[in-house]
């Protein structure tokens, strides 16, 4: 008997816009012991449907049936609800730095809720917790009880947050993307921690999530989820290699993984998803569809069931075809061309005072060497704080480093001062990582793109804006947008609009600072592939710099790894993955969760199909 | 992702990339949309602009009533006993206690409220703005000064200092705007320099700084449009303020010099004596005539925050949020415990 | 921490001297003569000689301002150009006066403010939001003055007018004299104080409840299964009480300078009317005793709100 079964969920909020339709019709079931994942985008409603079938999102109007051990949460006071959260059904958050109180021991954070639930004494409450503490990897727990949230690093914050999950015992605890704020290598123990309080205590675990890789290998069934629509739900290793959906199939291909590195374009989901506030009258996802037919938006298509339980909302059955990734051309050799960057041995050490003129100095980067050549993208990869968009930032000259030298196109750019230094920004430009803030909200597009043109006295009026719809168009927007602010595009477009500007004035070097890491993958796979496409036309030099080994792995000449403030190792993308040397490499390859190969699979049919649930259908009225 | 709303019908005929595009309401439709939409902000507009004619027409009122703001009306505006007559047909609001007409005086009194409201909050946010973006700005050394001047000017019981500065240089217009400048601008200025600091920080700041734009550039072209919302709304909520505060010092005689009306002044002339005791009118219409002014310009404030910056309605999403991000945000606090 | 609070310490002393310097100066470059103060309309030039070099007005400003300043810091303001009197003396004979208004008035506008301001927050966008918004919009615009005399009107002269005494019209009575008639005195001018206030804190309370109630930690504390009660008034108040006790260090310490509006109201003998009276009297040690004293308490308030910080935010130690 499953430990919790959703039925026709559907979840509306209403706001000053009009109504959201956060969830339509969505059924689940999760049998006791088991991971089950909700895939999805941002925005497909997988944090809202958790947390309105928990009851914290009491502004929702919500309707259907979700039965928890027997009983239905729907129909549930909130003092019912109350009293089951935290005892029968655990939560772990995604940020545990904003999720624990700050002004709270986190050994009374976690007693409060035993208290809350149980009647135990003080003495035991805090023996629960200590020994609750040790079990997920707090050293020291008696003595750290009384420590505050902010005297724990963030992996040690979320073992805080799961231990308080856990103290009760609960049969279910929801983790709402529980590693998503955290490092890789770090993300991995605390999946490799939940899976084992798993398999100790029995728990069943609900795991939302945007990482197909990561769920692939933890969960046993899982669902994906778009634009608040249940598109696919099966087993995950059925799903992942032969998926049922196109747009499963379509996250996967454009997920960069070891499958799709060597020599092949990934293949991204055009478009933008919908808006909630409306829905469309055939399938949700037919706008965006590769393989959309006429039928598609005319019609709600039904449940297809198939041999091995997996269903799909969708009126064709993908061919196998669709399973193989397109070639890529093989990147030439860079090892003759001239170099574009050279740094030596470049240090930065900030001071900062601390107690009567004291001086307490943090060295940021301790000698770093690397070359870049011309038309090649280097990659630089690493941990938060290692460093490398400090280096970035020293690269573009916006930083002065302590001691050595970058010279860019033969210039040294740290000797050059006033006018000549203004000149020198035409020769490197930046991307940033997030698409909402490298943007002047309150400047049009063209003004954005047109600025390199004004401060380098490049073109003006009629000149500048043809010059600037040209770029437009160069990377994919349209140019009658001209006069828009940058709120009215969505986060890949406005990543659009970051390139284009970095474009304007053929800068010699563009350094990317994690220009994805902010965007859905289906979106990141748009910008990656233009990034390719650009810097095969213009010969254009790029500094990559990410956390992210699969989509360095995916667009990278030439990898440099960097921890605390050195390059530990740097060699050609594909050696360095084939054969890492320092155990910093292995450590972080081996963090690396792939989804498996997509290999189709013919073996499964469609046993049967059914309409698509009435509630759907009763929506479309409405 | 953002606060705008997306059409309800998102059209893409068009295939491919352009298809792209979410269709938006511009911010300023949806700015208008929500002024329409709020009675209590409609009210108070119309309010103020009534108040400002009933001001600027000052002259027409005392030429309709055939009354002087300033002359005593002896016979008709007081008892045979010497007390003033209540609100009839001469005197629609009644009369002071020199036989004066109220309703000439409120309006002359709107002038001088009007004036100093206005006046001030215009300098001070004038003052607060350039002194708040350099502060913010430019960091380090520049914002400990300024910031330390602020706290100072801050930390001045500044009631007092009006009285001390008024004892010595005698009541005047133009001490009362100065004195009410020298002690607002600090509030607009602390808003800007926070704003300020803030904005600096984002992205879009760094990318007009590698392309080699210079700070002043940077500071009119990039930060103040992103002002726009405080200044507005601050600029607006300084107003009542400043009226609260110029008839404050005019009602302890520290403000405009008598006989010009104030509507301060004619409190304390009501105050004095506690005439008003016997001659409700006498702090009735003044004070009706004070409160609704300094209401309709708070409520102005309040709408149009409401309307232009719009965070407390907002459905909060959740972003997905970067490693690098998370880790920022963590490493804001000192790190005690043992690491990853 | 003994650095941050050294830097506190050393700032306030820069405060106090700059007020200092200024009320100092001010009053030299004044046009009118002291001496005439002291002596009145009909003294000699001789007097009024006299009178200058006792009062050591002939002397350089510089010397005048370092004698006033050492004896002020042996708590010596100088004496009274009216009635000779030192000044001290009668700034602490109206303390009582202004204290007691504070302290009730605190009381009360703090026991109105937050709870309008949390039943705001916590029914957000709802009728009774729109009610607390409302009561707030209305404080913030009352000119205390214009209520202070509408309180009067309705809650003295009228019932007064109709043959019984509900309230008193002001006045101080010592609190240990009587201390109900001492209350019942301050009835009116504790309201009136707190009603105009307490909109500020009410906004206040409720902008910050408002913001920490969409914190993740919140969510968190919702998530426990802990009562909604708790909620609220354990998690979420306890990390909105940090900005409303900077406003009410920085609200006490003003008001305890002088409640000036709301002393000359209620004609209440505190240090705002001592003051006000001063500048009618062009009596200025009185002037610059009183505005020493109210910079003096401001900077002391400012200090023990950056030391409250510090114990109220783990983080902060």
């Amino acid at each position: 008997m499953p430990l919790i079964e959703a039925h026709n969920v559907t979840i509306r909020i209403p706001t000053e816009d009009g109504i959201i339709y956060a969830a339509n019709s969505i059924s689940f079931s999760v049998e006791a012991g088991e991971v089950f994942g909700i895939a999805g985008e941002s925005g497909s409603g997988k944090s809202v449907l958790m947390q309105a079938i928990t009851g914290l999102l009491p502004g929702a109007e919500i309707s259907g049936e979700v039965l928890f051990e027997g009983r239905d949460l729907l129909k549930m006071s909130q003092q019912e609800l109350q009293a089951l959260r935290g005892s029968h059904i655990g939560m772990v958050f995604q940020d545990p730095l904003s999720s624990l109180h700050p002004y709270f021991t986190i050994g009374s954070q976690i007693t409060e809720m035993i208290h809350a639930h149980s009647k135990v004494s003080a003495a035991e409450a805090r023996a629960m917790t200590v020994d609750m503490l040790g079990k997920v990897g707090i050293e020291n727990a008696e003595s750290r009880f009384d420590d505050y949230p902010h005297q724990f690093s963030g992996g040690m914050r979320q073992r805080v947050m799961i231990a308080m999950a856990l103290v009760l015992h609960p049969p279910l605890i929801i983790a709402d993307e529980p590693t998503t704020a955290l490092d890789v290598t770090v993300q991995m123990q605390i999946m490799e921690l939940l899976d084992e309080m798993r398999k100790s205590f029995g728990t069943t675990i609900i795991m939302i999530t945007h990482d197909l890789g990561l769920l692939a290998n933890i969960a046993d069934h899982a669902m994906v989820m778009y634009a608040g629509t249940r598109l696919e739900i099966g087993a995950t290793r059925g799903m992942f290699s032969a998926p049922t959906h196109p747009y499963t199939l379509g996250l996967l291909k454009s997920s960069p993984s070891s499958e799709t590195a060597q020599g092949t374009n990934l293949v991204p989901i055009e478009g933008n998803p919908p808006s909630l506030l409306d829905r469309p009258q055939g399938c949700i996802f037919a706008e965006r569809c590769p393989d959309v037919q006429a039928l598609c938006r005319s019609t709600y298509p039904p449940v297809q069931i198939y041999d091995d339980g997996a269903e799909a909302l969708c009126h064709f059955v993908p061919g196998d075809k669709d399973m193989v990734l397109p070639a890529r051309a093989a990147s030439p050799d860079h090892a003759s061309r001239p170099i574009v960057v050279d740094v030596q041995d470049v240090r930065l050490t900030f001071t900062a005072k601390s107690g009567f003129g004291k001086k307490r100095s943090i060295e940021v980067l301790k000698g770093i060497d690397l070359q870049i050549r011309k038309g090649e993208t280097f990659g630089l990869v690493g941990e938060s704080g290692c460093g490398k968009s400090t280096l970035a930032r020293v690269i573009a000259g916006l930083i002065p480093a302590t001691s050595g030298e970058v010279t860019l196109d033969s210039v040294p750019i740290h000797s050059v001062t006033g006018e000549r230094w203004r000149q020198m920004r035409r020769h490197v430009q930046l991307v940033f990582q997030d698409p909402v803030g490298s943007l002047n909200p309150r400047r049009r597009v063209g003004a954005i793109i047109g600025d390199p043109f004004r401060i380098h006295n490049v073109a003006h009026g009629e000149e500048q804006k043809r010059q600037v719809q040209e770029l437009m168009e160069m990377v994919g927007l349209n140019p009658e947008h001209y006069n828009r602010f940058p709120s009215e595009f969505s986060g890949g477009q406005r990543q659009r609009i970051g390139i284009a500007r970095a474009l304007a004035i053929k800068p010699s070097l563009i350094i990317f600072d994690e220009p994805v890491s902010a965007l859905d993958v289906s979106i990141q796979a748009q910008i990656l592939n233009l990034m390719h496409e650009l810097q095969r036309d213009l010969n254009l030099t790029y500094l990559f710099i990410s956390h992210d080994l699969s989509v360095v792995r995916h667009v990278c000449d030439k990898i440099a790894v960097m921890d605390a403030g050195q390059i530990v190792e740097l060699n050609e993308s594909d050696r360095l993955f084939a054969d890492p040397q320092h155990p910093f490499t292995c450590k972080l390859l081996s963090a690396i969760k792939d989804p498996p190969p997509l290999a189709g699979n013919s073996d499964r049919r469609i046993i049967n199909t059914r309409p698509a649930s009435p509630n759907a259908v009763m929506m479309e009225a409405v | 992702m953002t606060n705008q709303t997306t059409h309800p019908k998102a059209p893409s005929a068009d295939n491919g990339k352009i298809s792209e595009q979410v269709v938006q309401r511009s911010s300023f439709e949806l700015t208008m949309r929500r002024i329409l939409k709020d009675p209590a902000l409609l009210t108070a507009v119309v309010f103020i602009v009534l108040l400002t004619l009933f001001a600027v027409f000052a002259p027409l009122v005392a030429y309709w009533t055939g009354h002087d703001p300033n002359t005593q009306f002896r016979e008709t505006g007081m008892s045979p006993f010497g007390l003033p007559v209540g609100p009839n047909h001469e005197f629609l609001l009644g009369a002071d206690q020199l036989g004066r007409d109220v309703l000439v005086r409120l309006a002359y009194g709107a002038r001088i409220s009007l004036a100093v409201g206005v006046l001030a909050a215009l300098a001070s946010a004038l003052i607060g703005i350039t002194i708040g973006m350099i502060s913010g700005f430019f960091g380090g050394w520049v914002d400990v000064v300024l910031g330390r001047i602020m706290d100072l000017v801050m930390s001045v019981p500044f009631l007092l200092c009006a009285l001390a500065l008024v004892s010595v240089f005698g009541p005047s217009l133009g001490l009362s705007i100065g004195v009410i400048v020298f002690f607002s601008w600090t509030t607009m200025g602390r808003v800007i320099r926070a704003e300020t600091a803030s904005l600096t920080k984002r992205e879009f700041i760094e990318a007009s700084r590698s392309l080699g734009a210079g700070p002043i550039s940077i500071l009119i072209r990039d930060i103040l449009p992103n002002l726009s919302v405080p200044i507005i709304v601050y600029t607006t909520m300084m107003i009542p303020s400043s009226i609260v505060f110029e008839a404050t010092l005019s009602f302890l005689g520290l403000g405009i010099t008598p006989p010009t009306a104030s509507w301060g002044g004619m409190l304390a002339d009501a105050g004095a004596n506690s005439v008003y005791l016997v001659a409700w009118w006498l702090v009735i219409f003044p004070g009706i005539a004070l409160l609704t002014s300094t209401l309709a310009f708070n409520i102005l404030g309040d709408g149009l925050r409401d309307a232009l910056d719009p965070k407390g309605r907002r459905i909060k999403p959740r972003k997905k949020k970067s490693v690098l991000s998370g880790w920022l945000t963590s490493r804001k606090t000192p790190e005690g415990g043992p690491n990853q | 921490m003994i650095r941050y609070l050294m830097q506190r310490l050393l700032f306030a002393c820069l405060v106090l001297v700059s007020l200092s310097v200024f009320v100092f100066f001010l009053f030299f470059v004044a046009p009118g003569d002291p001496a005439r103060v002291v002596a009145g309309d009909k003294a000699t030039e001789a007097q009024l000689v006299q009178i200058r070099e006792n009062l050591g007005l002939d002397r350089p400003i510089v010397v005048q301002y370092g004698s006033f300043v050492s004896k002020a810091l042996h708590g010596d303001l100088g004496y009274s150009y009216r009635n000779q009197q030192p000044v001290l003396d009668l700034i602490t004979r109206r303390i009582p006066a202004t204290v007691s208004l504070v302290i009730g008035g605190v009381i009360v506008w703090l026991a109105i403010g937050i709870p309008i301001g949390v039943m705001s927050a916590r029914n957000a966008g709802t009728r009774k939001d729109r009610l607390g918004q409302t009561f707030i919009l209305i404080g913030l615009s009352f000119p205390t003055f214009v209520l202070g005399m509408l309180s009067l009107y309705c809650l003295y002269f009228l019932p007064r007018k109709a043959g019984f005494m509900l309230f008193p019209a002001g006045g101080y009575k010592p609190f240990l004299d009587n201390p109900l008639d001492w209350a019942w005195h301050l009835v009116l001018p504790w309201t009136t104080l707190a009603l105009v206030t307490s909109a500020i804190y009410a906004r206040l309370t409720r902008g910050q409840l408002l913001q920490v109630l969409g914190e993740d930690y919140i969510r968190t504390a919702r998530a426990k299964g802990i009562s909604e009660r708790k909620v609220i008034y354990k998690h979420a108040m306890r990390a909105t009480l940090t900005p409303l006790i900077t406003q009410l260090g920085a609200d006490i310490a003003f008001l305890l300078g002088g409640s000036i509006v709301i002393e000359q109201v209620y004609g209440l003998q505190g240090v705002g009317a001592l003051a006000v009276q001063a500048v009618a009297n062009q009596d200025r040690p009185i002037i610059i005793g009183v505005v020493m004293l109210g910079g003096l308490f401001i900077v002391i308030a400012n200090i023990i709100v950056d030391l409250l910080y510090t114990l109220l935010d783990p983080r902060m130690r």
